[in-house]
């Protein structure tokens, strides 16, 4: 009866501050703006050329002129890194578009519709979750043979229902809300009230999920590539990178530090850009701080 | 010696202050009624009595109960104070007890923990105690679970929790605002036979002054974290001293102003026809394969309202009237029966057929947090209906249309360009009213308009309602439990009880006289704040 | 009860059925003839005609499946033509390597993550909090195949105390077989093992400011006694949803880590028979994997309405 429930945030001016406020959001967005900077870099310059092998050069640690030393075939590594980070974010990037593309238009429907429809998705839902993702990857990549496309397809399809789920059950819960029930008494039908009313809600929970995909993709990325079923030599992928250390591990172990590094420091910003927007546009959470 | 003395308290979250030096004693046995709107800072004493505080809540000032320094004392002897010596009721039933916990061990378990009784004598005491809140053994074992138990039964348990220990206060905080006012009045006349069987002191926290001055032999009026006025609770009504205790008790027994009140409907066609409707609901599946058992939420409810005609639903809650009132909306299709509006029936139009008549039929609902997207500006919230024009005006024309709505509820133009969370509870209900008039409706359907506001927010919310009524001549189906609000705005009053309406009539003739048993216990129940100060003095002398 | 479990049993095997035409379709348009693969490039066109009818490949569709099926039930998987032996020994072999590291991997992970989640939530906002729940997040980005490498060089290269990889065999004994399991289960435990301990502080803070525990510190409860008995059993049950998902992704984690540490396990199978086209053995590995996918589901629900008593009442 004392305090008045706090509103969801309006995405106005306020949105900008409160997120700029937010450690995990400020490290999370700095992180991945550096990833996307580097790999942007990449396309017009590299410290050394990628394709390029100096057999003389092979395993050198690293050194000024290599700062992540070369791999077994005189590759800069630094080099490397930064061509694989495009590759991985193109893999996440697309996957992630697939998975939203598809699976929340799905979820938005099933909340709509209810009934059979409904019931249809969650048994589709049950059906995809029964497969292990990376075994389904496996499987889909040997179908259509290995490559950073097929990847694509593998991680996306897995998104899907993943989607579809967070959409539906943000949908199931704006639907029963008073305001929807005033849209409909205004005469609004279904697809209206999905556009104007349900997406601009559960627009905060698919953003945070789409973050945590992200980081997921460029997980299941790296080791459909260490499998060899990934993005193909002579591309540099991080993946890659690790299957090639791993039987050189006794000589050089630097040769699987960076790209691990790599990979954590992408993901760790990845998901303390989701945490920090989970916080921002939950005002529950964000309430309690 | 007073059984607790607040002296001087103060308390502020982070650097906002709640609570400016407040001073309050209860006497033991003694029941003391603390009233205020929301914001006022009723809830935090409570929960400073207890020290439940939140963490970034710092109190200064002297809180003595029974002796013991309830500021400064160590958080292990609190925890021999609560439960034992300080008992807590809470406002909302439904969350208040541990889903996956027996309502037995939720019970026994204080009990255990202050007496050291071994599981069997605890056992024993919570079934003593449940049965003596009314849930006897027989009927509500104590392996039950909350979520087999109704809003009225589970607050009980909570009462029983409370109460198991025969504490020397107890603490009440709204304890009956989640419920409707039949059981309200049951809890009530429960937590009154504890108290005075157990002498317990009570403190009683309630935005009802009607159910405080029933309650009550002392009364503290607080406002914005101050003590406005404190005294004994029949003078202090009857006397009205201060002047915002005067402002509260006429805000309770408000009634809008409506000077031509039947103009509207002496003859003429009827606006609205109800007419034998039935909604079934699929309930339980007993076994797997079993047929659904059916719920017959309303049952062959018939009657008709004319144009103008202002007509109140009233009933306990889950009697079916939210759902007869989605089905008069067309939000929700009867199962059996007719609804006709304007003349044409609605129950097998499609969505774009329903059209125009949605144009003159809108809604108003309870809560002024939930009726608005929180991502929409006041001018689209508003000019949502507008899309159920034939010709869709122009955006110049909209914000013209918008504005000129807000006025009519008492807002300025500029207002449309904010957001909902920037007004307050009854400016929000006055955003709604906008938004359903800004199609200018024959009829609007108001599901508990004003229950969710402040008795001062409702008064003026009432006289809207009643202005617009004589202004535009738009009639209302006001759908409340409360029956003030029934008998301050409508000229006709239904009493609806499981699913069916049991009595019909004009509004003062069927409050004041209840032929049907469900009416009579309605009225009996309702909270008067007239009546319950001539029962007071009454009983004085 | 009763109606709970038995809705939830069908539910899991029209899944299951709707798995089996799914893997048995993907399979079917995977492209590679497999008696061209059996018996080589150089086979005559008669061999090949026979292999075929042997195999049952010129049968329709449906009739392969049926029979598919039937054999699955009856515990017949087929018989795998590059090892030339019966997929349910090959199976069998195999699962005594990936069931225990699977397990183990789990075990480890719930006995890090669920007493660290509790300790990072009831002292939340302390130090205690914001180191673990710092590891943890850095513990979510770690792929689990780096962290393996890293521990191979650690344990088994430097200090030499585990062996870097392969599978002694439990006929060796159990000393040695588990000592070849402690690595790949850990690689797999730990970065499960952070985002069980992020989900258990959440689900455990949520809790923890429910109206409920209000009312048990009403009652002269301490915080630690409300924290176990109360918070904990309503914290579980977002938690068993991630122990659910968590199976299904240690399942598929083995096919990388066997790959890391040469054990001879069941996602090694299945990845070498993909990559040699052995359909046979694929299907009967995959179906074996998304029945006890679905079967962990089904006890992760019983659990749930173990926990949650409003699940037992209505269906």
């Amino acid at each position: 009866m004392s305090a008045e429930p706090t509103s969801p945030a309006p995405t106005d001016g306020s949105f900008v501050a409160a997120a700029l406020s937010n450690r995990s959001f400020v490290a999370g967005l700095f992180i991945t703006g550096l990833i996307a900077a580097m790999a942007l870099v990449s396309f017009v310059w590299t410290p050394y050329d990628v394709t390029q092998l100096v057999v003389a050069d092979r395993m050198k640690t690293p050194s000024a002129q290599h700062w992540f030393g070369t791999d077994h075939f005189g590759r800069d590594i630094l080099a490397m890194i930064m061509v694989g980070a495009r590759n991985s974010i193109a893999v996440a990037v697309v996957a992630v578009g697939i998975g939203m593309g598809i699976g929340v238009p799905l979820g938005c429907w099933a909340a709509a519709r209810g009934g059979f429809v409904d019931e249809a998705l969650m048994r589709f839902n049950d059906l995809v979750f029964a497969f292990p993702a990376l075994l389904s990857a496996v499987l889909i990549t040997a179908i259509f043979g290995p490559g950073a496309i097929n990847a694509i397809i593998a991680i996306g399809i897995f998104n899907i229902p993943v989607f579809a789920r967070v959409a539906r059950a943000g949908a199931l819960s704006v639907w029963p809300r008073e305001y929807i029930l005033a849209a409909r008494a205004a005469g609004k039908g279904k697809v209206l009230i999905t556009i104007e009313h349900i997406l601009p809600n559960i627009a905060s929970i698919l953003l945070v999920q789409g973050t945590i995909q992200f980081a997921l993709g460029i997980l299941a990325e790296a080791g459909l590539s260490y499998l060899g079923l990934g993005t193909q030599p002579p591309m540099p992928s991080w993946g890659r990178m690790l299957f090639d250390a791993q039987t050189r591990m006794m000589v050089a172990p630097h040769l699987a530090l960076f790209p691990g590094f790599a990979i954590i420091v992408t993901v760790l910003g990845l998901n303390l850009l989701g945490d920090g927007l989970r916080d921002v546009l939950d005002p529950r959470l964000r309430r309690e701080r | 010696m007073a059984l607790i003395e607040i002296e001087k308290l103060s308390l502020s979250i982070g650097r906002v202050p709640i609570l400016k030096s407040i001073d309050l004693t209860i006497g033991a046995g003694e029941t003391m009624g603390l009233v205020g709107e929301s914001g006022s800072g009723k809830s935090m004493t409570a929960l400073t009595l207890m020290r439940l505080l939140p963490d970034a809540a710092r109190a200064t000032g002297r809180v003595t109960f029974d002796g013991i320094d309830i500021l400064a004392a160590p958080e292990a002897a609190m925890c021999r104070l609560r439960g034992n010596d300080i008992g807590m009721v809470f406002q909302e039933p439904m969350t208040a007890l541990n889903p996956v916990k027996t309502i037995g061990e939720q019970v026994a378990e204080g009990i255990r923990w202050h007496t050291g009784a071994n599981r069997a004598d605890a056992e024993a005491s919570a079934r003593r105690m449940l049965e003596r809140v009314g849930l006897p053994e027989a009927k509500f074992p104590l392996t039950r679970y909350p979520h087999q138990l109704s809003g009225g039964q589970r607050q009980r348990v909570v009462i029983a929790i409370a109460c198991a220990l025969k504490p020397k206060l107890l603490v009440a905080d709204e304890p009956t605002t989640a419920l409707d006012v039949v059981l309200q009045k049951q809890i009530l006349d429960l937590l009154r036979g504890l108290v005075a069987e157990d002498r317990m002191g009570l403190l009683l926290i309630s935005h009802d002054l009607a159910v405080v001055t029933d309650m009550a032999d002392r009364i503290t009026v607080m406002r914005h974290g101050e003590v406005m006025e404190e005294g004994e609770t029949a003078q202090t009504l009857s006397a009205q001293v201060h002047p915002y205790t005067r402002q509260l008790a006429e805000a309770s027994m408000h009634v809008p102003a409506r000077p031509n009140r039947h103009a509207a409907q002496a003859g003429g066609d009827n606006l609205l026809e109800v007419d034998a409707v039935v909604r079934d609901y699929p309930g339980r599946r007993r076994a797997l394969f079993a047929p659904a058992e059916k719920f017959r939420a309303v049952d062959h409810v018939s009657f008709s309202m004319k144009p103008g005609q202002s007509v109140a639903l009233v009933g306990r809650s889950g009697c079916g009237k939210s759902t007869l009132a989605r089905m008069i909306l067309a939000l929700d299709r009867p199962t059996g029966g007719d609804i006709r509006f304007l003349g044409a029936s609605l129950t097998s139009k499609s969505e774009a057929e329903l059209k125009p008549y949605r144009r003159n039929m809108q809604v108003v609902f309870q809560d002024p947090y939930g009726s608005f997207n929180p991502r929409h500006k006041v001018e689209r919230l508003v000019a949502e209906p507008l899309h159920l024009l034939d010709s869709q005006p122009s955006p110049a024309e909209r914000r013209e249309m918008v504005a000129e709505a807000l006025h009519e509820v008492g807002l300025r133009a500029p207002d449309m360009d904010k957001y909902p969370h920037e007004f307050s509870g009854g400016q929000r209900q006055r955003i709604s009213i906008a938004r359903a008039i800004i199609t200018r409706p024959k009829l609007v359907v108001a599901d508990e308009p004003v229950s969710a506001l402040d008795v001062s927010i409702r008064a003026q919310v009432l006289d809207l309602f009643a202005e617009l009524n004589q202004k535009l001549g738009v009639a209302y189906l006001f759908i409340t439990h409360d029956l003030t609000v029934a008998r301050a705005i409508t000229d006709e009053v239904m009493v609806m009880h499981d699913g069916r309406i049991v009595e019909t009539g004009r509004t003062d003739a069927v409050l004041d006289d209840p032929q049907s048993e469900a009416a009579r216990d309605l009225v009996a129940a309702a909270p008067d704040l007239k009546r319950a100060i001539r029962r007071r003095l009454h009983e004085q002398g | 009860m009763i109606p709970f479990l038995a809705r939830r049993l069908l539910t899991g095997l029209a899944t299951l059925l709707l798995a089996s035409v799914v893997v048995f379709a993907v399979l079917e348009i995977l492209p590679g003839d497999p008696a061209l693969l059996m018996l080589g490039m150089n086979a005559s066109p008669e061999a090949l005609a026979t292999l075929r009818e042997q195999l049952g490949l010129n049968d329709p569709v449906m009739v392969r499946y049926v029979s598919w099926i039937l054999g699955l039930l009856t515990g017949d998987f087929g018989r795998s033509f590059t090892y030339s032996s019966p997929v349910i020994d090959l199976i069998a072999e195999r699962a005594v390597v990936s069931l225990p590291l699977a397990v183990i991997s789990l075990l480890l992970s719930t006995a890090i993550a669920i007493p660290v989640g509790i300790f990072a939530a009831a002292r939340r906002g302390k130090a205690a909090d914001t180191l673990s729940m710092g590891a943890a997040q850095v513990g979510v980005a770690v792929p689990n195949f780096w962290f393996a490498l890293i521990l191979v060089y650690i344990f088994a290269v430097w200090l030499q105390l585990v062996p870097a990889g392969g599978f002694p065999g439990w006929k060796a004994g159990l000393w040695p077989g588990l000592k070849a399991l402690i690595l790949p289960s850990v690689a797999l435990a730990l970065p499960q093992a952070a985002i069980l301990a992020r989900v258990t502080r959440s689900a455990m803070l949520e809790v923890l400011g429910e109206d409920y525990i209000r009312t048990a510190r009403a009652k002269g409860m301490p915080r630690r006694h409300v924290l176990w008995r109360h918070a904990l059993r309503n914290a579980m049950i977002p938690v068993l949803t991630i122990l659910g998902l968590q199976f299904a992704f240690l399942l598929a984690g083995t096919i990388i880590i066997e790959n890391v540490f040469y054990l001879p396990g069941l996602g090694r199978l299945v990845f070498q028979a993909i990559t040699q086209r052995d359909l046979i053995v694929v299907e009967g590995v995959v179906m074996l994997l998304v029945a006890s996918v679905i079967f962990v589901n089904i006890v992760v629900d019983i659990c749930y309405a173990l926990v949650d008593p409003r699940l037992r009442s209505n269906a």
